[in-house]
């Protein structure tokens, strides 16, 4: 008998408007010692399956059907109080967010030992310094003196390591891991699955890792299933699912995985579509009639760059003091100094913390720099002689924000966000004209102009991003700075709004700066690229150089620490460990 | 921790500062002193001698000094209505609105927030909406209509608590406090009254406390806490109530600061002998020693209670006390 066994598992929401069948009727096995991968976009109900194993669903949501069985025993219809004796000590969790998942008011120890003498007879002493043990496991240095830290004092590797060791300190059978590493830097997010995988490997754990992201799944997991729209389309050996998937679904979603190997004209677009799951197409912009081409000035044709960044240099005050040397200040982008050329994407690729979106705010004009100088198409706008941005210059350079939850508000309707530039640079001649506008923006976007109507929250995540695109579309933009504009979305969404800002880039003439730590996507979009280390400028290359040859030592250990999808390259990473 | 409370000590003294020169300049808005204290047919050399007496002669900043240093020593003058010094005046009554206030806070305190929990928590459940209906009267009814109808069920019908007053009080603190909470009468005298004044609290502290737990307990940490295998009461009290606490003790707080300069309708109510009622007749009288005194000793609360919130913020939040910067730490 497996550890765990769903069989036919369905899971419904109610609501007022129906009942949505989120998953319908799965199966699924897993031995002990084994780690299964659940992939698929979101939507699929990936997560909704580890919420129902551990019990944990959010209401609405309910078993409509089927059996979930965990070490010989049903566990779907146990109380309350009998998956209380569950939870932790034989299945534990581990959620996406390291920065959310601890209660910021208790110490990392505190947190720990409460789990441990929950699940065990040790007392308090005795459970703290399992804690110790257990944090220097996980590989946090100096765990004795670590442990009465509160979990803001620590990065988010950190604690998505402390939120391990919480989920891991009862010595569960099983554990399901809900997106890991989606929300840490490359390097940290190889370190966590090794360390993952150690553990699993080392204690004999059953574990499940949902994902969408097929990299983690090439290196960590054994087997595969690949969950479409509720259903399991496909399960099988993790390298045979990827390198020969049968179902069509799979075989799309795998080739939708920017490649880290060769440069393509566009994203491969996930294109398998059942009935029922519709997609707005998209037309194409010719700008000698259309409203974008009627730009206020087109910037001077000639040799120089369009943007000019001279020795940036930002530093935040962490410690204000009347006495200069009390004053402590961290220094967030040293010394930088690049150019963008009309009509060229420019890449900017680092870890988190390496100073990448600071130098975006800079040139957006959000941060005033502490020193150097940035000239716009020959303008300086920040610096000793910088001149107050003209309005027609703030409409020329526009940005796309990381998290299409936060930067749209949620309070107005999309007409409203996406005329709101057109409204305060006085674009059109009346509110008619606007709408026409933004109705045709929403087309361009691929959304539709009755998207107008609707409130932000009424999309998806890739959706708000199309907004966002339209918003920053909306004043006729010559620059476009984005700031990690997928990294919140999935493969199959990642793709389409990153072809359509490659074919926008193409219709308008845009000059793009684009900033992101997803270095196939980067590969796939840039023309030329810079890579940031704590917060210098390393090395600058056009993008097939710094593929094939890179110059800088830290340039090939950030390549290095890539997650290789076998089938695309590189194959022998895949359970050799 | 020196600099935090240093910070807002400088902040409390400079807002000290500021009401102590308004308060000032009451004297010199609201009319001549000299008038009102000295009868109609006083000669012109008369009400000299009495100008050059009381120091009103003097520059205006020699004046305002000699104001804030008797203020600091607790000399705010002499009342022009009672012919008392203002502080004694004050300090008569201070015990009596200070206990009737802080009491009413305590009874909010312990019942609003065990009772913000459990609507938090049991949101849809019978009992749990039934409160919230009930909190709605609490919080729409005017204070004095509830004292007069708790005067009329418990004093009038049943007869049980006494309907005004203070009753017997005690002085304790070498007569400088006097407290009616060592006597049967002193306490049975409170009852109503706090009830009175908690009243509009409990449902305030309640409703806060339950948005507050509602929100908290849509967060992930609760969610992973849950799924640790948690016990609920782990859960509620020691991960999602303390998470609460925050907005709760500003808000308690300042209730506390408007419960003891506020609380005159309920004082009069039941003829309390507190301050409310103290400034009410000054406001009669034109009393503007007795005025300026109260505005300064109730900023005077007011500062030091905000001063105690921060520093309650403080001791609850550990993201207060460290100095680094968010996510410098090494990865």
């Amino acid at each position: 008998m497996s550890l765990l066994d769903l069989k036919d598992l369905k899971i419904h929401f109610d609501t007022r408007r129906g009942t949505i069948e989120a998953v319908r009727g799965i199966h699924l096995s897993l031995e002990r010692g084994e780690i299964l991968g659940v992939v698929g976009e979101s939507g699929a109900g990936k997560s909704t399956i580890g919420n129902a194993i551990i019990g944990l669903l959010d209401p609405p949501g309910r078993i409509a059907g089927g059996e979930i069985w965990f070490d010989d025993r049903r566990i779907d219809t146990l109380s309350e109080q009998g998956m209380r004796a569950i939870r932790g000590r034989r299945i534990g969790m581990i959620f996406q967010d390291p920065m959310t998942s601890l209660n910021p008011l208790l110490t990392i120890g505190d947190q720990i030992a409460e789990t441990i003498c929950r699940h065990s007879d040790l007392a308090k002493g005795p459970a703290m310094e399992r804690a110790i043990e257990l944090l220097g496991e996980v590989g946090i240095p100096d765990p004795s003196s670590r442990v009465n830290d509160y979990p803001h004092q620590f990065s988010g590797g950190m604690r998505q390591r402390v939120v391990i060791t919480l989920a891991l300190c009862a010595d569960p059978d099983l554990v399901i891991c809900d997106e890991p590493t989606t929300a840490l830097d490359v390097s940290v997010q190889a370190q966590i699955l090794t360390l993952l995988r150690r553990l699993c490997r080392d204690r004999n754990v059953g574990a499940i890792f949902i994902t969408h992201d097929m990299g983690v799944i090439s290196e960590v997991t054994d087997r595969v299933a690949v969950m479409y729209r509720g259903r399991v389309v496909e399960t099988g050996k993790t390298s045979d699912v990827l390198t020969h998937p049968t179902h069509s679904y799979s075989k799309s979603l795998l080739a939708a995985v920017p490649r880290s190997d060769v440069r393509l004209d566009h994203f491969p677009q996930l294109d398998y579509r059942e009935a029922g799951d519709t997609r707005a197409e998209r037309k194409v912009i010719d700008l000698a009639t259309h409203w974008l081409g009627r730009r206020a000035a087109e910037p001077a044709a000639n040799d120089t760059p369009l943007v000019q960044v001279d020795n940036l240099t930002m530093r935040f005050a962490l410690h204000h003091s009347v006495i200069p040397s009390w004053r402590r200040s961290f220094t967030a982008v040293r010394d930088v100094s690049f150019e963008i050329h009309s009509g060229e994407t420019f890449g900017l690729v680092g870890e988190s913390g390496s100073g990448k979106s600071t130098v975006a705010r800079m040139i957006a004009g959000l941060y005033q720099p502490s020193f150097g100088r940035i000239r716009y198409d020959g303008t300086e706008i920040a610096g000793p002689e910088a001149q107050v941005m003209s309005a027609s210059m703030r409409q020329q350079i526009q940005m796309i924000f990381q998290d299409p939850f936060s930067s749209l508000n949620r309070r107005k309707r999309v007409s409203e966000i996406v005329s709101e530039p057109i409204r305060h640079h006085r674009l059109a001649q009346d509110k008619a004209e606007a709408d026409a506008i933004v109705a045709d923006l929403l087309e361009h976007v691929g959304l539709g102009a009755q998207a107008a109507r609707c409130y932000p929250h009424e999309f998806s995540g890739g959706q708000r991003q199309r907004i966002s695109i339209a918003r920053a579309l909306a004043t006729r933009p010559q620059f476009l700075i984005c700031d990690e504009p997928t990294s919140a979305l999935d493969v199959s969404i990642q793709a389409q709004i990153l072809n359509l800002l490659k074919s926008l880039q193409a219709e308008l003439g845009l000059t793009l700066l684009f900033i992101s730590h997803d270095l196939p996507v980067i590969r796939q979009m840039c023309d030329r690229i810079g890579v940031m280390k704590t917060g210098e400028l390393v090395e600058i290359a056009p993008a097939e150089h710094l593929f094939k040859a890179p110059q800088h030592p830290y340039t090939s250990h950030l390549l290095s620490l890539m997650p290789q999808v076998a089938g695309q390259g590189k194959l022998e990473r895949v359970n050799d460990r | 921790m020196i600099r935090y409370v240093s910070g807002r000590l400088a902040q409390s003294i400079l807002v000290m500062f500021l009401v102590a020169a308004v308060a000032f300049s009451l004297f010199g808005f609201v009319g001549d002193p000299i008038r009102q204290m000295i009868t109609e047919d006083a000669s012109q050399a008369e009400i000299e001698r009495l100008r050059d007496v009381m120091g009103l002669n003097d520059p205006i900043s020699i004046q305002f000094w000699r104001y804030i240093s008797g203020a600091v020593q607790g000399d705010f003058g002499v009342s022009y209505f009672h012919k008392r010094p203002v502080g004694t005046l004050i300090a008569e009554r201070m015990p009596a609105t200070v206990e009737l206030a802080g009491l009413s806070v305590l009874l909010s305190v312990l019942i609003g927030i065990p009772l913000g929990v459990y609507t938090g928590l049991n949101r849809f459940g019978r009992v749990a909406r039934g409160l919230m209906a009930v909190s709605l009267i609490g919080i729409s009814i005017p204070t004095f209509l509830i004292g007069i109808m708790l005067i009329y069920l418990f004093s009038v019908i049943l007869g049980w608590l006494p309907s005004f007053g203070r009753g017997d009080t005690v002085s304790i603190l070498g007569g400088s406090w006097s407290t009616g909470f060592l006597t049967i009468s002193g306490l049975k005298s409170l009852i109503l009254p706090s009830i009175t004044l908690a009243l509009f609290q409990t449902t305030m502290v309640m409703r806060l406390v339950r948005a507050e737990m509602l929100d908290v307990m849509r967060t992930d940490y609760i969610k992973f806490a849950r799924a640790r295998g948690l016990g609920k009461r782990a859960i509620n009290f020691r991960h999602a109530l303390k998470n609460t606490l925050m907005p709760v003790v500003t808000v308690i707080g300042l209730q506390l600061g408007n419960v003891i300069a506020f609380a005159i309708i309920t004082e009069s109510v039941f003829q309390w002998p507190g301050m409310g009622r103290l400034f009410l007749q000054a406001i009669q009288q034109v009393d503007i020693p007795v005025m300026s005194a109260y505005l300064i000793m109730i900023a005077f609360f007011f500062v030091i209670i905000n001063l105690i919130t921060d520093l309650a913020y403080y001791a609850i939040d550990p993201r207060l006390r460290s100095n680094t910067l968010k996510g410098t730490a090494n990865a």
